[in-house]
């Protein structure tokens, strides 16, 4: 199916299971432990054995030799693989890093060598047997340092009139420049894999978002068809784009089980992960605002510089800024520098994460310059087209209401203006926000759907439920679409034999995944139509029924004892094109800070939402409420700390690396604004999942600023940034 | 982690004779540190001696007025002994800001006290540290250092000391009771328990080979009140940046030890002469000889205001 025009009524329109806050279906799955994830794949292989991930030791540099003898020695062993006996590899697409390094070492922890043997603590016991001697070599491992070497991105730029002239002539003025540190996913569920060789066939069992680009690069890693690699990943603990692309547990549980003739297990050591896996990159950003005397913008500009590895990609921290505000000159770019840290690549909401912390403090400081409002210096600014192109809107656009409603019901007139005057005992307190975009893409997906001689349905595409819901919300699709209930529709997902679907990815995953199915549905029902006589056309679907004028059957009478196939994809025409489609919100915040020691904790938050058709609030609010958590985090403690002489990210486990614990999140409101977007798909939903992490993090600075007077313009926000420069205490 | 031999102890005198006399012996109780570092390779003892079936978990008074404290009362146990909450406020507080629900639950008082260091170079094996490979320099003074010590650390080390329970116990001044191997007592105050790090910062305790922890001695209450004050980025679940351990009296003097600046709970008790006139030149006292580093200079300033909000709540 091709959407190349906007939705107009359809079944989903009916909103009976669609739109319903639907506890997810795999949850008594999950919660009394049924649900396998990669690593507890115990009725998948038969007597596995376990492999144990050694990473290089040094950032940049030769590996001049490796010692296996005591290794291969040692209790249990079945195999060691390095680069030197693994056999020729290629490397994936989607990895800029070789995911089994040497000699040449590329980053810090960067697997070099797979242990493989009978149990894991003997793996992991030959591992540290290893002796590996590196000849190091000096690289670039500080951005700050390696700024003005950085390169343009091509295309990054986007110039729209006059910038440089408009800015010098603006009233009001603001020169920036804000920094966000490297960031871990720090998911839950480390990567693992377990793999067996099936002759020349792989099967690997993996924890993975993007089955199909990860089925394609580890074929290609290994030099095999494709079609030789199947790819199971039911269920996910968390990967928030740190899963997205193949890693290094999946091909060295190949490799070694190539080696071992056996299955085996891998699951990265949590103190390799944030070395060995992907971060999202530490960014400088410089922004600079031009503003008349009533708030209207007429010049921004946004650059944003960051690093990676040769042939590597930038962070796209300004993508916001061409489309979030009004102003008729504008400037944005993006510059690149080689850093020899490990891999950088995406994390939840890539761009407008790390964007918008900049963006939205520098908004702020705007309004406190304009003597305005912050909520209302931003609706000023409103526009309801590309500010880049005027003659193409957006889709559906409601970022007034959302600050309008969220200022509203978080009681924004309470909030003093004048910064650093709210004092409660021994704290400070104060109110920030921030406004929230994400843009919205549009994947093509697929899916099979199998109508039983029951009357049931089976729904199977390649889609992931990376934690998000996506089992429940392809479910409420079918049984909206088929008529049926909810309990009679299966739906099977993660394996690169069904259906190649969008993936979870971008916030697309919800939206793509279902029009997906709903493709696929519609297929369905003209099949059962067609084979019952009826017009498809006026055919209802409803109650386990089919219904025609004054004919009926079931829908199990109408597959039949053999049931019936169909499979579609949904395709996207140039709607994304002519229409630019985004998702809008509000974050409101407040904070206590103690007086004394400067620590800042968070007192209440409410984002508001406005992204399309919300498939089931109930997830979609988990996923919301998880995104502000998560830029709890951003605001106040998450930073990968860089040793900038050894050049790795020294804090690399969960007690170093911290993110927010139950203590540090309070109330949590999720509002969302009932709207449907045509413009999207025929689900006419938008992605939310990534769109409730934009902006929190400098609504969280700004509440800071209002509660202290102290502005930082360095993330994370930590009190030793501004301990000294607290009010003097009463 | 290496193979090990195990056994359980009958008696704290067996259990530190069989310390002496097996090479490479450690004794485990609630583990909550001991087998992380197993797993890490850090720690790699050839034989480990549970502790955990000896009758040490007992809270009990002394013929002065004080508490005996056993060895392998849990820290949740410790926390919640209602004479605990009464008497030695400061402890319990400490307690119960220190790890999780469930760490407290495994983890005993004699093993709080042998906590290793936190130090993020310490716990990586593929960089030099002379604490856990003596020698081998250290990778952490000119690395990231922002939550390592700002006194009494040395060219070779600049970790902390992990513990928040033994920074209440220093301002109670608290003393440590141990049996040797060859079956003699003793009695350590924990002021001369914990060593700072010079040439020798792999050696963190005065204990002697096979020395078993048997009980901390409380002394008699002291009155007062009792603060701890743990600062750090987080709300829970997080070492100290700084901690500020206070007990302090009605006229203003007290006793004052801190948390995460030094390899060993910090206090100077010739400085507390300056309490009554208030934190400033107390903590100016206090951390006279401090040395930070450029990312942790800010504790300097921290100790000193966490101490003042300490004092201003106790004036309260």
């Amino acid at each position: 199916m091709k959407f190349d025009t906007p939705a107009t009524t359809n079944p989903i329109d009916r909103m009976k299971v669609v739109g319903q806050p639907i506890d997810r279906i795999d949850g008594r799955l999950k919660t009394t432990g049924q649900a396998p994830y990669a690593y507890e794949q115990n009725d998948a292989v038969r007597d596995p054995a376990y492999g144990y991930v050694i990473g290089a030791a040094i950032a940049k540099g030769r590996i001049t030799g490796m010692d296996l003898r005591a290794a291969r020695a040692a209790p249990g062993v079945l195999a060691i693989v390095t680069a030197e006996n693994a056999g020729p590899l290629g490397k994936g697409d989607m990895n800029t890093a070789r995911l089994l390094g040497g000699p040449e070492v590329d980053h810090y922890h960067q697997a070099i060598a797979v242990v493989v043997a009978e149990t894991f603590e003997q793996a992991r016991d030959a591992a540290q047997r290893v002796r590996v001697d590196y000849a190091p070599a000096g690289g670039a491992f500080d951005l700050a340092a390696a700024r003005d070497t950085a390169k343009e991105v091509d295309q990054s730029a986007s110039s729209v009139g006059d910038f440089e002239g408009a800015f010098a002539a603006a009233a009001v003025q603001l020169d920036a420049t804000y920094t966000t540190p490297d960031q871990s996913h720090a998911m839950m569920e480390p990567h693992a894999s377990i793999a067996a060789w099936q002759g020349d066939r792989l099967v690997v069992w993996t924890s993975n978002q993007m089955i199909n680009w990860s089925a394609g690069d580890l074929a290609k890693t290994l030099k095999l068809p494709k079609e030789k690699v199947r790819l199971i990943s039911p269920f996910i603990g968390g990967g928030f784009g740190g899963k997205l692309f193949l890693r290094s547990d999946a091909v060295m549980a190949a490799l070694g089980s190539r080696a071992a003739k056996r299955p085996v297990k891998v699951a990265l050591q949590r103190p390799l992960m944030m070395n060995n896996t992907t971060h999202r990159p530490a960014t400088i950003q410089r922004i600079r605002i031009g503003a008349a005397p009533d708030g209207r913008i007429g010049a921004i500009a946004h650059e944003s510089w960051s690093g990676d590895l040769p042939g590597g990609g930038p962070e796209t921290a300004v993508d916001q800024t061409r489309l979030l505000y009004a102003g008729a000159n504008r400037l944005t770019q993006l510059r690149l520098a080689v850093l020899d840290l490990p891999e950088g690549n995406a994390m939840r909401a890539p761009g407008e994460a790390p964007g918008l912390m900049a963006l939205e403090i520098a908004m702020d400081e705007m309004a406190e310059k304009l003597g305005m409002d912050p909520v209302q210096f931003r609706i000023v600014n409103d526009t309801q087209v590309d500010p880049n192109d005027p003659d193409r809107p957006f889709s559906q656009r409601q970022l007034v209401k959302c600050l309008q409603l969220g200022a509203e019901r978080f009681g924004w007139d309470q909030r003093n203006p004048r910064p650093g005057q709210s004092r409660q005992g021994r704290w400070l307190t104060g109110m920030g926000m921030a406004s929230a975009f994400r843009n919205n893409l549009v994947m093509k997906s697929a899916a099979r759907l199998r109508l039983d001689s029951r009357g049931e349905v089976t729904v199977e595409t390649d889609m992931t439920d990376i934690g998000t819901g996506s089992y429940t919300i392809i479910a409420q699709t079918a049984a909206e679409m088929m008529g049926v209930p909810i309990d009679k529709v299966t739906v099977r997902l993660g394996d690169s034999s069904f259906p190649v679907s969008a993936g979870s990815g971008g916030q697309w995953g919800a939206n793509s995944s279902t029009a997906g199915v709903y493709a696929a549905c519609m297929k369905l029902r003209e099949a059962v139509a067609r084979k019952l006589g009826f017009n498809s056309a006026d055919a209802v679907f409803a109650e386990g029924q089919v219904r025609s004028g004054n004919r009926g059957a079931t829908l199990a009478e109408a597959a039949g004892p053999d049931g019936i196939v169909v499979e579609d994809i949904l395709e996207y025409g140039d709607l994304s094109k002519r229409f630019q489609q985004s998702t809008f919100g509000a974050h409101f915040v407040e904070v206590a800070v103690d007086a004394a020691t400067g620590e800042a904790r968070v007192r209440r938050m409410l984002a508001v939402c406005a992204a399309g058709r919300i498939l089931n609030p109930k997830t979609a609010r988990s996923q919301v409420i998880g995104a502000m958590t998560m830029g709890v985090g951003a605001a106040l403690m998450e930073e990968l700390a860089l040793d900038k002489r050894r050049g790795f990210f020294v804090n690399h486990d969960l007690a170093g690396y911290e993110v927010p614990v139950h203590a540090d999140i309070p109330h949590q409101e999720v509002i969302f604004l009932d709207e449907a977007d045509p413009i999207s798909s025929p689900m006419k939903a938008k992605g939310v999942g990534e769109l409730g992490l934009c902006g929190v993090g400098a609504a969280i600075a700004n509440a800071i600023h209002n509660a202290t007077g102290v502005r930082v313009r360095d993330y994370p926000i930590t009190l030793d940034k501004y301990l000294d420069r607290l009010p003097e205490a009463v | 982690m290496k193979p090990f031999t195990y056994e359980r102890a009958a008696s704290p005198a067996e259990a530190a004779a069989a310390a002496a006399r097996m090479p490479g012996a450690k004794f485990i109780a609630g583990g909550t540190n001991l087998l992380d570092l197993m797993k890490l390779q850090i720690e790699a003892p050839a034989h480990l001696i549970d502790v955990n079936g000896l009758a040490l978990d007992r809270i009990e008074p002394t013929p002065e007025g004080g508490l005996r404290v056993g060895a392998l009362v849990r820290n949740t146990d410790l926390a919640a002994d209602e004479r605990i909450r009464r008497d030695y406020g400061v402890l319990s507080r400490a307690l119960l800001a220190g790890a999780s629900g469930q760490l407290r639950n495994k983890a005993t008082t004699a093993g709080n006290l042998l906590q290793r260091t936190r130090c993020p170079y310490f716990y990586d094996t593929d960089q030099p540290c002379n604490k856990r490979q003596p020698g081998s320099g250290c990778a952490a003074i000119g690395g990231f250092s922002r939550q390592l010590a700002v006194i009494g650390h040395s060219e070779a080390c600049i970790a902390t000391h992990p513990s928040d329970m033994a920074v209440a116990m220093r301002a109670l001044d608290a003393a440590v009771e141990t049996v040797k191997p060859d079956g003699t007592a003793r009695s350590i105050p924990i002021a001369e328990f914990h060593r700072l790090p010079g040439d020798t910062p792999q050696i963190e305790t005065v204990l002697e080979q096979g020395e078993l922890i048997t009980a901390v001695v409380l002394p008699p209450p002291s009155g007062g009140r009792h603060f701890y004050r743990k600062v750090r980025d987080r709300a829970s679940y997080a070492f100290a940046l700084v901690s500020v351990a206070a007990v302090v009296q009605r006229d203003g003097t007290g006793r004052v030890a801190l948390g995460g600046v030094a390899h060993k709970p910090w206090r100077v008790e010739a400085a507390e002469a300056e309490l009554p006139r208030g934190a400033s030149p107390a903590m100016q006292a206090i951390l006279a000889d401090a040395r930070p580093t450029r990312e942790n200079a800010f504790k300097v300033t921290l100790a000193e205001r966490a101490l003042s909000a300490v004092l201003a709540e106790a004036r309260g």
